[in-house]
């Protein structure tokens, strides 16, 4: 849904950190907790690239899990399927997410030339 | 510029970034070891990315000239927007709300009834961004209102959101020297809107008692990311098998903080309540800078 409008954001950023240069693949960091579709964004790529000087490029996605950190006993937990904000050790909803929200470029691979 | 915050304890303040309003957006830089860690869920946005990470400019080549190291986060370009956007309605006092739902939730019934109770004390602007827009902006029209439409087609059978440069666009549409308050009317929609911060100083969710009890845990980051969630449409709580308990729990495990209003925007049943809310929030977004650390 909102794919394609992310794809116009991150053509932007790459278009201006590749300055001229042909690029190979985009990755791209996506934390569990931001509603990305990866089938779908690959897809969009393909769309909002084409016919563009990143036509060719390819996303590569790299997935991160959500974790909560516990601000009562300082425990870590992993959320599972659900985000569900409680503390997995003390059960405690004073949580804090410390990785899953990431959502970022992290690398560009050049084309050979 | 001091920035309001709120934290799980309740508490409320303005403070200061070293790099405040000047273009650079405040999230960029690490807020761990400040001491007061800022709640992901709440509505300036920002919470959504992940704000542990250091970034910066690392442009130079790590591994020869065949990669670059880039580290930039996608909703940069959204975000500074916003923040110019919240900017703008601070200098103008103007407390904006980010109102999200599912299509047919009641978003415009209830914003018809707020404006039909707050005309002649609180001055409110809209911006309707709903694609059905000309049709919703005529049902709020006669209430003293400004209202400004955004386009959000483009070319792909509309948009799916808001986002921050289509609230920038809106806003010289309104004369925000003369509002208190705009409320901002999402796109109907449980997913994308979640994601961009459009310099709305809360969000607030619509939802139909009519949509189910599982949804918070299947849209979880729109219901995380809302400061307030109304629950709509309790009038018809008798014909359906709708089980408000369980929809309560399901809401606080993915947002344990968040407020709720019951209302039926039809009856008016707890639209006051709703009202007295975006007092408040009106009063928190003019907190006086002497609370600035």
């Amino acid at each position: 849904m909102h794919e394609l409008s992310i794809c116009g954001s991150i053509a932007e950023i790459v278009t201006r950190r590749a300055n001229g240069r042909p690029v190979d693949t985009i990755h791209v960091r996506v934390g569990q907790l931001r509603q990305v579709v990866p089938d779908t964004l690959v897809y969009c790529w393909t769309v909002v690239s084409a016919d563009t000087a990143l036509d060719g490029s390819r996303l590569e996605l790299e997935n991160i899990k959500a974790r909560i950190k516990c601000r009562t006993c300082d425990g870590l937990s992993d959320l599972g399927d659900y985000p569900i904000m409680l503390c997995g050790t003390c059960d405690s909803a004073d949580v804090e997410v410390v990785a899953g929200e990431e959502f970022l470029i992290t690398a560009l691979e050049l084309a050979e030339v | 510029m001091g920035r309001f915050h709120r934290h799980d304890d309740g508490t409320a303040h303005e403070h200061d970034h070293p790099q405040g309003h000047d273009g650079t957006p405040e999230h960029e830089h690490s807020h761990l070891g400040d001491g007061a860690r800022h709640d992901p869920q709440h509505g300036d946005g920002a919470g959504l990315i992940g704000r542990e990470e250091h970034l910066g400019d690392h442009s130079a080549y790590e591994t020869g000239r065949e990669r670059i190291e880039v580290l930039e986060r996608i909703f940069d370009e959204n975000d500074r927007t916003a923040a110019a956007n919240r900017a703008d309605l601070l200098h103008h006092g103007v407390c904006a709300v980010n109102l999200m739902s599912s299509p047919g939730a009641g978003k415009t019934t209830l914003l018809r009834e707020t404006l039909r109770r707050l005309a002649g004390t609180v001055r409110v602007g809209v911006i309707e961004g709903d694609i059905e827009t000309s049709l919703d902006a005529d049902r709020l029209t006669g209430f003293g209102a400004e209202i400004t439409l955004v386009n959000t087609g483009n070319g792909f059978g509309g948009e799916c959101h808001l986002d921050a440069p289509m609230v920038r666009s809106a806003l010289p549409r309104l004369p925000l020297s003369e509002l208190d308050l705009v409320l901002i009317e999402n796109v109907g929609n449980l997913v994308c809107p979640a994601e961009f911060d459009v310099g709305e100083h809360a969000r607030a969710m619509i939802y139909s008692v009519t949509e189910g009890e599982e949804k918070p845990l299947k849209y979880p980051v729109m219901f995380r990311s809302s400061d307030l969630v109304v629950i709509n449409k309790i009038d018809l709580l008798p014909h359906l098998d709708f089980d408000l308990e369980l929809f309560r729990a399901n809401l606080r495990k993915v947002n344990p903080t968040v407020t709720t209003i019951d209302v039926s925007a039809r009856t008016g049943d707890g639209v006051d309540a709703w009202c007295a809310w975006l007092g408040s929030q009106l009063a928190g977004s003019r907190q006086p800078a002497a609370s600035v650390q």
